[in-house]
């Protein structure tokens, strides 16, 4: 594709303490955020975290309560949709039924006045490989199609910003799997910024570089998709994201550079860098891959029950039973360590301090558990 | 055995199965079949050997006797050509003035309406509770010489002493457009609410402003309900003489009026046949070059 960009200050987009307020109800609470230009940035949260009308007000079909939304040195807070150089893939890819997929992916070429259109469009076709389609309407292709040409229909006006609203949600999850490559292939491709709302966490972990977990209108945390995997700073990123154990329990010593946490007497250490609070009450999480069924490690929890027990291909996932009232889930890799429980049995659990991490215990210990499946 | 026994039944049973099943639909055709049969094409042909017939030298009025006399066709035409061509006229006047009424209407209900849409629909449809006559009658008032519309008018300055509205070919099309204004709104609403938002939005995120968008997404979506109405509005006030009767003069005289005149006046029944035929033929080829024209069979 040929650069003919609508203005050539490309930069970072900014969004300045932006809130939005639905008459009493507050959707986007004081957000700021940078997104560095020809990054893939995911939007990630449960479905009313405000994710979506971020991506409305970039993409100018919202107007923001307060704050100022800018790319690079340019305020667009207050600009027209149709005047910004951002373009959407919407929801259900909004293709217009009447027009054919050449005509869908002119049609932003056409209102530009952009001279070569022919090319422009065939080579926006063949970057998502759907040139043969191209007089088809758009009810004559299946979802994954209109997917793509929905995809082309925004690409193909080279925006400073392509905004992805749930792209995937309404395919099948092969297809989906398949669109996620694709899409990142494409992102790497063009190098636009890519920023993606989804509420679906594998998603958001395979494509983007950078995910923000976004809950009642705030930014939870920011990071790279094994940052918020491996340190999350709260419970409901540490739910939200992955399966997570949590315990509740006291922080008692905070020496060198390791905390020490005691739970119904017993005792465990994790490295002070990965306590996320200045607060004695903790929770401790870990994840469940980390935990191995052994008593030898300085974190352990002795006399614990298999309650139940899963093969799940790749490995077999254990609901284990501590000696008090709390219930953790295991997962062993099915290799040749692999110790075959059943149900009833007596097992011990360790795990090293270096995988462990501490929260602050004021919240919900089951904030943002179970959220990720209910759209 | 058994198990071959009970497949034979099995099929056995799917074939009556589906012998009723393949009567079903004829049986629900039936009663529209009859009906149509009985009520259409019975007195279509019956009108259409009227239409030939030719009154017999000294026989009682309304006599007739049939001669394949179809140089009536072009006597009842010659003689009637302006209220014909005037008819079509109204009827694409009143056709127009309803588009541009309800066009904005329809789409307000589809857009902007919010939990007052049921309300709007109602109150667009409302006027059916009433009967046709009467609201035509009631236009006579709305429109009197010393009515509220003609009284305002008379306030602005070089507006004529003598100027009226009432027993003229502007009231005429005024009621054409008002009689059918529903069946202009409602195709035009059914086919706005259709549209996905989104598409708006998206033709917005894809550098259009509203005009655009308009032209380019919303009209063309709205096609269907466009055609549609209109044609609901063109083909009744096309053959209508009520509004014409009511609310015009003598010289405002439609084809309706001609053929209710002929009929029932006149006891002419072979020239109101073939006027009647004539106009039904206009608007069928009419209506073809219409909606091949317009292209609807393409959208969607």
């Amino acid at each position: 594709m040929a650069n003919n960009k609508v203005s050539q200050d490309t930069g970072d987009l900014k969004l300045d303490r932006v809130s939005k307020h639905y008459g009493d109800f507050c959707a986007v609470d004081d957000l700021s955020l940078i997104v560095p230009d020809g990054s893939f940035f995911a939007l990630l949260g449960p479905s009313g975290c405000g994710k979506t009308t971020t991506l409305r007000m970039i993409a100018g079909l919202e107007e923001p309560s307060a704050g100022t939304i800018s790319i690079g040195d340019t305020d667009i807070t207050t600009q027209k949709s149709y005047r910004r150089n951002v373009n959407t893939v919407f929801q259900n890819y909004a293709l217009f039924p009447h027009l054919t997929i050449f005509e869908n992916i002119a049609f932003g070429l056409r209102r530009r006045g952009v001279k070569d259109i022919k090319s422009e469009v065939e080579s926006a076709l063949n970057l998502v490989e759907m040139a043969h389609l191209a007089e088809r309407k758009p009810n004559q292709l299946s979802g994954g199609q209109q997917q793509r040409i929905a995809v082309a229909r925004a690409i193909v006006n080279r925006p400073e910003v392509l905004l992805l609203d749930e792209p995937l949600g309404a395919l099948d999850l092969k297809l989906r799997r398949q669109m996620q490559i694709e899409l990142k292939r494409i992102q790497t491709e063009v190098g636009i910024t890519f920023i993606h709302v989804t509420h679906d966490q594998e998603e958001a972990m395979t494509m983007a570089d950078t995910i923000a977990v976004m809950n009642q209108g705030k930014i939870e945390q920011m990071g790279s998709a094994t940052d918020l995997y491996e340190a999350p700073k709260t419970a409901f990123v540490a739910n939200f994201l992955g399966q997570c154990n949590l315990i509740k329990g006291k922080i008692t010593s905070r020496a060198g550079d390791k905390a020490t946490v005691t739970a119904k007497g017993l005792t465990f250490e994790v490295p002070l860098s990965r306590v996320a609070t200045s607060n004695d009450s903790v929770f401790l999480g870990v994840r469940p891959e980390k935990l191995r069924l052994d008593d030898t490690g300085v974190n352990s929890i002795k006399n614990c029950v298999v309650t139940d027990r899963s093969f799940v291909g790749t490995s077999t996932q254990y609901l284990v039973r501590a000696p008090w009232d709390l219930e953790l889930v295991v997962f062993e890799q099915n290799d040749e360590g692999l110790h075959d429980l059943r149900v009833g049995d007596t097992v011990s659990l360790e795990w090293d301090p270096e995988h462990t991490f501490a929260l602050d215990g004021a919240g919900d210990i089951n904030a943002g558990a179970d959220l990720d499946d209910e759209e | 055995m058994a198990f071959l026994h009970a497949v034979s039944t099995g099929k056995s049973a799917t074939k009556s199965v589906l012998k009723s099943r393949s009567l079903t639909p004829y049986l629900l055709l039936a009663p529209g079949l009859i009906w149509l049969v009985t009520f259409f094409i019975i007195p279509i042909f019956s009108l259409g050997s009227t239409s030939t017939m030719v009154r017999p030298e000294g026989a009682q009025i309304g006599v007739y006797v049939q001669e394949l006399r179809f140089a009536n066709y072009v006597d009842a035409f010659l003689a009637n050509q302006d209220q014909y061509i005037r008819s079509f006229v109204y009827a694409g006047l009143a056709t127009i003035l309803a588009l541009l009424i309800a066009y904005p209407l329809a789409y307000a209900i589809a857009f902007k309406s919010g939990k007052y849409r049921n309300i709007l629909l109602v109150l667009v449809i409302a006027p059916f509770f009433t009967s046709f006559l009467l609201r035509t009658i009631a236009w006579t008032q709305i429109l009197a010489d010393s009515g509220p519309v003609v009284s305002a008018i008379k306030v602005l300055p070089f507006i004529d002493d003598l100027f009226r509205i009432n027993n003229t070919s502007t009231a005429v099309v005024i009621g054409l457009a008002y009689n059918f204004l529903p069946f202009m709104t409602l195709p035009l609403y059914a086919s706005l609410e259709r549209i996905d938002p989104r598409t708006l939005e998206a033709a917005g995120d894809l550098y259009a402003n509203g005009l655009t968008t308009f032209r380019k997404v919303t009209l063309p979506l709205s096609m269907p309900g466009l055609v549609a109405g209109t044609l609901l509005t063109f083909i009744p006030a096309a053959g209508d003489y009520v509004n014409a009767a009511i609310l015009g003069n003598p010289g405002t005289k439609m084809i309706g009026n001609v053929i209710e005149s002929r009929f029932f006046a006149v006891v002419d029944y072979p020239t109101a046949a073939a006027l009647s035929f004539t106009l039904m033929a206009t608007i069928l080829i009419l209506v073809t070059v219409y909606i091949r024209r317009s292209g609807t069979d393409e959208l969607v």
